[in-house]
């Protein structure tokens, strides 16, 4: 046992401070979201509402579940995030094996190569991008949310760092025993690549899960706006609200029943990153670290 | 006698070729189309012509800079870039320096545990937590008045919202932003401070003399990679916390386009803007691609 000095202690002190201030400025805003969505409107419009629920109810929970919009919303964003990590997930590895080959054995591939990095560093912007979904006919189609993100560029080359790392011995063996290019692919590479994939798969979900953008400017009627879209009109009628409160009673407690309502379903919102975040967290550092700091 | 060589290996070889294409076609739809779309900001656009619509020259972009709210949305843009630059690479590493002192493991596991949470997290979501907490009446400012601080109007004050637009992003990421730094102190040699131990040196020399500069390359490598978004200071972000009354000082580039381009369908224009940042950005994006490989031997592919 090493003996500290009081300077040293002073400063684990002060250091453990520090941290813990940090890390409650981290987690104190979402008990305090918590709080409000458990708390009657009443006592969050007098502020009396902290980090604990005052008068305790599930009012603004059944309250989303019985709004048709909500549970519209809820769905069509888990269609979304199905269709979408399926469609990322196949073009990355589709894009990544190959890719992952040396020049003699893929010829052209710094051709390939930079066709695809090009689009990491210049891009239409957003009005090109939308002239041409639309143009496609894809407006208030679920593809305007999935197509235009299908390949994401700097996941594949994370996977496909990571497949350069993998001992090529075993892959020869099976070509040596006659294995074609997809039977390699599907029993040995796949199944190598699980940490690499789970990472780059959950991040996909949360991409597509957060993404709040495209579906306000692809859908043009509210019933097929994605969760995030649908919580971002909250935001703004919120707003809106406050624009026209003007003291007036009625009014303020109208918005104070939004607020209650709105925590709610932010809350429910944020439900499944907190979900998968364990896994998420698990992965994303190996992943990460093996992937892009290719030495 | 090449050419059959060639012919060969694309017989070998044409399983990896046609995996390419679905990749090839995506991005030549949904990148390569739209590039070529930017011809429309020299073009007045018409729905009916689409990309050979008639061109105008300079005309939108004479027009562009001739508007003072464009020029002014350039430097709210730098402005609130620059500082979310610095502030998301010092306060990470400070943070990643004080971690590293502490022994204790499950700690350590907690704390990260906690301040990656709004990392992931949308900033739709985010946008309705801080609208509760920095309203006037907010937890914030409730907490503000017991230290005796006036109320602070965190969101419509225009001399405030860009710093509250640089911290809130400052706080989002700086929990996530420590990875790379943790990494990055793992992988320094404990030889060395074991030699630095034996001439006698105390934790804050070692901090100093070794830490530090260990943490140089990857610090020196983050700035130059984030030298790319100093157009980018945060569409999703700002576009659900701001208003009119803080445009002066909040309105920024991408919010600028998105307003002219989408809303007011003014297409040729907000491409414009839209290809004036493209360059600037392509430009500063390779210029650190190879900076980094030049300075710390940092390779994308």
């Amino acid at each position: 046992m090493k003996h500290r000095t009081t300077g040293q202690q002073i400063f684990a002190v002060i250091n453990y401070g520090i941290l813990i201030l940090a890390s409650l400025m981290c987690i104190l805003p979402f008990v305090h979201l918590l709080a409000v969505s458990f708390s009657e409107s009443a006592a969050v419009s007098a502020g009396k509402v902290g980090l604990w629920p005052v008068n305790f109810t599930l009012q603004s929970y059944s309250f989303a579940f019985s709004n048709g919009k909500f549970v519209k919303a809820l769905l069509v964003s888990l269609e979304r995030v199905a269709l979408g990590v399926g469609v990322n997930m196949v073009l990355m590895i589709l894009t990544a094996y190959p890719l992952s080959r040396s020049k003699e054995q893929l010829l052209g591939r710094n051709i390939y190569m930079a066709y695809f990095v090009v689009t990491m560093i210049v891009s239409g912007g957003l009005i090109p991008t939308y002239l041409v979904t639309t143009k496609l006919g894809l407006l208030n189609s679920i593809w305007a949310l999935i197509l235009p993100s299908a390949l994401n560029v700097y996941n594949m080359i994370i996977l496909m760092n990571f497949i350069r790392n993998l001992p090529e011995e075993l892959e020869e063996a099976a070509r040596i025993d006659g294995a074609g290019t997809m039977t390699i692919l599907r029993t040995i590479v796949l199944p190598l690549m699980k940490p690499a994939l789970a990472t780059v798969g959950l991040f996909s979900i949360i991409s597509h899960w957060n993404d709040w953008f495209s579906g306000m400017i692809y859908m043009q009627s509210p019933e097929k706006y994605p969760l995030q879209t649908y919580l971002q009109t909250l935001l703004k009628s919120f707003e809106e609200l406050l624009k026209t409160a003007d003291g007036d009673y009625m009014q303020l407690i109208s918005r104070m029943n939004v607020r209650t309502g709105r925590a709610a379903q932010l809350f429910l919102g944020a439900i499944p990153v907190m979900l998968i975040y364990p896994f998420l967290q698990k992965y994303f550092t190996d992943g990460l670290v093996l992937g892009s700091v290719k030495g | 006698m090449k050419k059959k060589r060639i012919w060969a290996k694309l017989k070998n070889q044409w399983q990896f070729h046609v995996m390419l294409i679905p990749g090839i076609v995506a991005l030549f739809i949904f990148s390569y189309i739209p590039l070529y779309g930017l011809i429309i900001a020299f073009q007045k656009y018409n729905p009916a012509m689409g990309f050979r619509s008639p061109w105008v020259g300079l005309r939108n972009f004479t027009y562009l800079f001739g508007q003072p709210n464009f020029v002014r949305t350039i430097w709210n843009t730098f402005y609130i870039a620059v500082f979310k630059i610095i502030g998301g690479i010092l306060v990470p590493v400070t943070v990643a320096l004080l971690l590293n002192e502490i022994k204790n493991k499950t700690f350590k596991r907690l704390f990260q545990t906690l301040v990656y949470i709004p990392h992931f997290l949308s900033w739709v979501i985010l946008a309705g937590v801080l609208m509760d907490l920095l309203s006037i009446d907010g937890l914030v400012n409730q907490i503000l008045s017991w230290i005796g601080i006036s109320p602070v109007n965190f969101l419509g004050d225009p001399g405030i919202f860009p710093w509250t637009m640089i911290l809130t992003d400052i706080w989002k990421g700086f929990g996530f932003g420590t990875v790379v730094y943790l990494a990055a102190l793992t992988g320094i040699d404990p030889g060395l401070y074991e030699a630095a131990i034996m001439d006698g040196a105390g934790r804050w020399k070692q901090t100093v003399y070794i830490t530090i500069p260990m943490l140089m390359p990857t610090i020196v490598l983050m700035m130059i990679l984030s030298m790319g978004n100093i157009l980018n200071a945060g569409f999703d972000q700002v576009y659900n916390l701001y208003s009119p009354i803080v445009y002066q000082t909040g309105d920024i580039i991408d919010t600028y386009v998105y307003r002219l381009g989408v809303e007011q369908a003014q297409y040729a224009v907000g491409t414009a803007v839209g290809l004036f940042k493209s360059v600037v950005s392509g430009i500063l994006l390779t210029l650190s691609y190879y900076l980094a490989d030049r300075f710390a031997g940092y390779r994308v592919f």
